[in-house]
C-alpha cells in the first residue's frame, strides 16, 4: 500500500505536526528549532503554525532544555525536546538519567514525565568533532528510560507520535544520515494501529543468519543481505533498544543458529554486548556459531576523514557474517 | 586568605531585630497582627522540635541520615507562609520547614532518610515537589513549571506562583545558573529563595562566590534582595512581596536569605574540623526563635502560658515524630521494581517474574513475593 513519499526527516516533522494538533499539551523546545526549524530543519514550520508558546527556542543550555521540560511535565505538558547533536547530551545528563528517568518510580507512580528527547545521532555526513557520535548505550543502561530509533521514514511518522503519546520518558534516536532517505509514507491510521514502537521487525526475512541491525545500521545490513549471494541472511530492525524485543530475536535466532549484531557505537559494553549475552543464555542449544558483533572501535569518534573505516559498512558486516560460518 | 580581605556587607532587609524590636520597612508593609505572628511562633518551634527528633532518631538508628534546618527555621518558615494554596514550591533536602507549612506529614518527610522509599509525599497534594538531592537540580524544574504556569495562563492577582529552594552551595552549579536565564529570558514567575547558610558542607561563602549571591541576579536581568533569614517577618514579607511580583506577570526575583546552619551539614558530618565555636556564638546571638520570642513578650502579646503551650505541643509532636518514625515499615522486597515504568516492560517484568519465583523458591517464603 503506498503513502506519501517523504525523507525521514519530513516524516519526523509530519509526525510532530500531527501530534501537536491532537494534543495542545505537546510542546516542541530546543536550540534553533523555532525560527529556523531546527538544523536539520525537522521541526521547520512548527513555529509559524504552533507559535512561540509551543515552539519554544531555549537559550543555549542542554540542562536547562531537559531540567524545563521536567517542569513543564510536571505540570501537564509533553515536551519534545530537541538536543541538537549527539554530542551536545552530554550537558544534559544530571536532568536525564539521574531526575527524568527517576522521578516516577521515586514518586510510587505520582508523577508522570512525558518527556521525549530527540537526538540526532551516528556518523557519515562528514561532521566535524561531537557530531557523529552513537550514544544509545548510556540511555539504555538506565532505568526508567525508553529508548527507540528508527530506520525508515513510516516507522519515524509513527514512532514519534507514539513516543510523544507514551508516559514514560522517551529518548528517540534519530540517525542523522538517514534524514535524506525517501519512501512512502502511510498515514492514515492511528498511533494505536501502527506497530508499537516497542516491537522488532524482521525486515528481510532469510536462513542462514541473523543480522540484527538498528537505525542507520539497517539500511547497511539490508544492502549487505541483498550482496551475500551464498547465504540467506535474515535482517532484524530492532527498532525499540529499551526495552529490547528479545522475542523476535530468539525466534529468528533459533530459526538460522546465527546471529551477527551491527551498530556504530563501540562493541565495548555496547547493546550488541548484552544482546549477545542474553541469546547465548537463552539460544544456547540453538547455536551454531558464537554471535559476533560488528561495531565501532573502543576509541573515540575519529576524524571524518576516517570515519568510513569506522563505520561498519557492508563489507565488514559480510566479514562478521563469515566468521560466524567459520565454525 | 580567606580573612585578607574583609568585603564590604551590602543591604541587609529586617523586620525584626536580633532583640525583638519591629522595624517596618517602606518597601516590605507588613502587618505584625498578634494572632499571625503567634502562629509563626508556634511553627517556628514545632520544625525546631521535629529537627531536634529527626537529629535524635538518627542517632538511635531509627533514621540513615538526617539534614538539620536548625537556625533556618525562619528563612523557610517566612517564605513558605508567603505561599498560597495553588503555588507550587521546588525544595532542595533540608526544607522541613517548608514541608511542615505545606501539610506534609512528619512520617512522609522522615521516610527518604529511613530508607523506607526514595520519595515520600504526593507532590501534587502538597504542592510541594519531592526533596532533591543534586545540588541544583531542582532550579530548573521550577523554572520549567512557571513555564507551564505562564502557558496555562494562571497568571495574574489570583495567579500561581512557583519558588524552589537552594543553598550558598548551589549558585555554584551551572543547573542554577541555567535556571536563572532561563527564568529570565521567559519572565517565568518564579521566585528563587537561596538559603545562604555560610557553609557548603566545609566551603565557606568565599569558596563559592566572589559577589554578594543576591547581586547575581542584576546579572541575569531580574531584582537580587538580600534578607535577614533569620527574622521570620522579613523572610515574610519579602517572599510576598517577590511571589506577588512573580503572580502577576513581572518575572523572577531572587532572595538571599541570610542566615546560618548552626547544626552539620548532616548527621554524618563533623563541623569542628572546619569552623569555629565562636562563630556558632555570634549567630546564636541572631537566634529566629529567641528574637521572635522577645518581640512577643515586649508587645505584650503572648504569656507564660502561650509559651507553656507551644512548649507542650512540641513535646507532643516529638513523641508523635518517634512513634510514626518506628511504625513505618519496611517495604516490600519486590517493590524494587514498582513504577520504573508507567507501562508494561518486557524486559523489566522479566525480571522482576524471576525475582519473584527466586524469592519464592525458600523454604516457608510464602508471601514473600507480592
Amino acid at each position: 500500500m503506498s503513502g506519501t513519499e517523504l525523507t525521514l526527516g519530513k516524516a519526523i516533522n509530519a509526525g510532530l505536526r500531527r501530534a501537536m494538533e491532537n494534543d495542545p499539551k505537546v510542546l516542541v523546545m530546543g536550540e534553533d528549532v523555532g525560527r529556523l526549524g531546527g538544523v536539520f530543519r525537522v521541526t521547520d514550520g512548527l513555529y509559524k503554525d504552533f507559535g512561540a508558546d509551543r515552539v519554544i527556542d531555549t537559550p543555549l543550555a542542554e540542562s536547562g532544555i531537559i531540567g524545563t521540560a521536567i517542569g513543564l511535565a510536571l505540570r501537564g505538558y509533553r515536551p519534545v525536546c530537541e538536543i541538537q547533536f549527539d554530542g551536545f547530551f552530554f550537558p544534559a545528563a544530571d536532568q536525564t538519567f539521574t531526575q527524568l528517568a527517576k522521578l516516577r518510580a521515586r514518586s510510587e507512580g505520582r508523577l508522570s514525565l512525558p518527556v521525549v528527547i530527540r537526538i540526532p545521532y551516528g556518523g557519515g555526513i562528514g561532521a566535524v568533532e561531537h557530531h557523529s557520535e552513537s550514544p544509545e548505550a548510556y540511555f539504555t543502561h538506565t532505568a526508567g528510560l525508553r529508548v527507540v530509533t528508527v530506520a525508515t521514514p513510516e516507522d519515524a511518522y509513527w514512532m514519534i507520535q507514539q513516543a510523544i503519546a507514551c508516559p514514560d520518558p522517551v529518548v528517540f534516536l534519530e540517525p542523522k544520515r538517514r534524514y535524506w532517505d525517501k519512501a512512502p509514507v502511510r498515514t492514515d491510521g492511528s498511533v494505536d494501529t501502527a506497530t508499537p514502537m516497542g516491537e522488532a521487525r524482521i525486515v528481510r526475512p532469510g536462513t542462514d543468519v541473523t543480522l540484527v541491525a538498528y537505525g542507520p545500521m539497517v539500511k547497511v545490513a539490508l544492502h549487505a543481505a541483498e550482496a551475500d549471494t551464498e547465504r540467506s541472511i535474515e535482517v532484524i530492525d530492532l527498532r525499540s533498544l529499551s526495552p529490547v524485543d528479545y522475542d523476535t530475536v530468539y525466534e529468528s535466532v533459533r530459526r538460522t543458529g546465527r546471529l551477527v549484531v551491527t551498530h556504530e557505537a563501540p562493541v565495548t559494553s555496547g547493546l550488541g554486548a548484552e544482546i549477545a549475552a542474553r541469546v547465548t543464555e537463552a539460544c544456547f542449544y540453538h547455536l551454531e556459531a558464537p554471535v559476533i558483533r560488528v561495531g565501532g572501535f573502543d576509541t573515540p569518534y575519529p576524524p571524518s576523514r576516517l570515519e568510513e573505516y569506522y563505520l561498519p559498512d557492508l563489507d565488514r558486516v559480510l566479514d562478521g557474517v563469515d566468521r560466524t560460518f567459520a565454525y | 586568605m580567606s580573612d585578607s580581605t574583609v568585603r564590604e556587607e551590602p543591604e541587609l532587609i529586617q523586620l525584626l531585630t536580633p532583640d525583638g524590636e519591629y522595624v517596618p520597612h517602606p518597601d516590605y508593609p507588613f502587618e505584625p497582627a498578634t494572632a499571625q505572628v503567634r502562629d509563626l511562633y508556634r511553627d517556628l518551634v514545632l520544625v525546631r522540635r521535629l529537627d531536634a527528633e529527626a537529629v535524635a532518631l538518627q542517632r538511635q538508628g531509627e533514621l540513615g541520615l538526617w539534614a538539620s534546618l536548625l537556625g533556618q527555621e525562619a528563612a523557610q518558615i517566612g517564605s513558605a507562609r508567603a505561599l498560597e494554596p495553588q503555588d507550587m514550591a521546588f525544595p532542595s533536602y533540608r526544607e522541613h520547614g517548608v514541608a511542615w507549612c505545606r501539610g506534609v506529614r512528619p512520617r512522609d518527610l522522615l521516610a527518604m532518610f529511613r530508607g523506607v522509599t526514595n520519595g515520600g509525599w504526593d507532590p501534587y497534594e502538597h504542592n510541594f515537589h519531592l526533596y532533591t538531592i543534586v545540588i541544583g537540580s531542582q532550579t530548573l524544574h521550577a523554572t520549567g513549571y512557571a513555564m507551564g504556569v505562564q502557558r496555562d495562563g494562571a497568571l495574574g492577582e489570583d495567579g500561581t506562583a512557583v519558588i524552589t529552594y537552594f543553598g550558598d552551595g548551589a549558585t555554584s552549579q551551572g543547573d542554577t545558573n541555567e535556571a536563572f536565564n532561563y527564568a529570565a529570558v521567559n519572565n517565568a514567575p518564579v521566585v528563587f529563595f537561596c538559603q545562604n547558610n555560610q557553609w557548603a558542607i566545609s566551603e565557606p561563602n568565599d569558596r563559592q562566590s566572589k559577589a554578594p549571591i543576591y547581586q547575581r541576579a542584576a546579572g541575569f536581568g531580574f531584582p537580587g534582595i538580600r534578607v535577614d533569614g533569620n527574622d521570620v517577618f522579613a523572610c515574610l514579607a519579602v517572599t510576598r512581596k517577590a511571589l506577588q511580583h512573580a503572580r502577576e506577570g513581572q518575572g523572577p526575583t531572587l532572595i538571599e536569605a541570610f542566615t546560618y546552619r548552626m547544626g552539620a551539614h548532616t548527621t554524618s558530618d563533623d563541623p569542628t574540623r572546619y569552623r569555629t565555636s565562636a562563630e556558632i556564638e555570634e549567630w546564636r546571638r541572631k537566634d529566629p526563635i529567641a528574637r521572635l520570642r522577645a518581640y512577643l513578650v515586649r508587645e505584650g502579646k503572648a504569656d507564660d502560658g502561650f509559651f507553656d503551650a507551644v512548649e507542650a505541643e512540641a513535646e507532643k509532636l516529638g513523641e508523635q515524630v518517634r512513634a510514626e518514625c518506628r511504625a513505618l515499615p519496611d517495604p516490600a522486597p519486590l517493590d524494587i521494581f514498582r513504577e520504573v515504568y508507567a507501562e508494561p516492560h518486557r524486559e523489566l517484568d522479566r525480571q522482576r517474574a524471576e525475582f519473584a519465583d527466586y524469592l519464592a523458591s525458600f523454604e516457608g517464603a510464602e508471601g514473600a513475593a507480592r
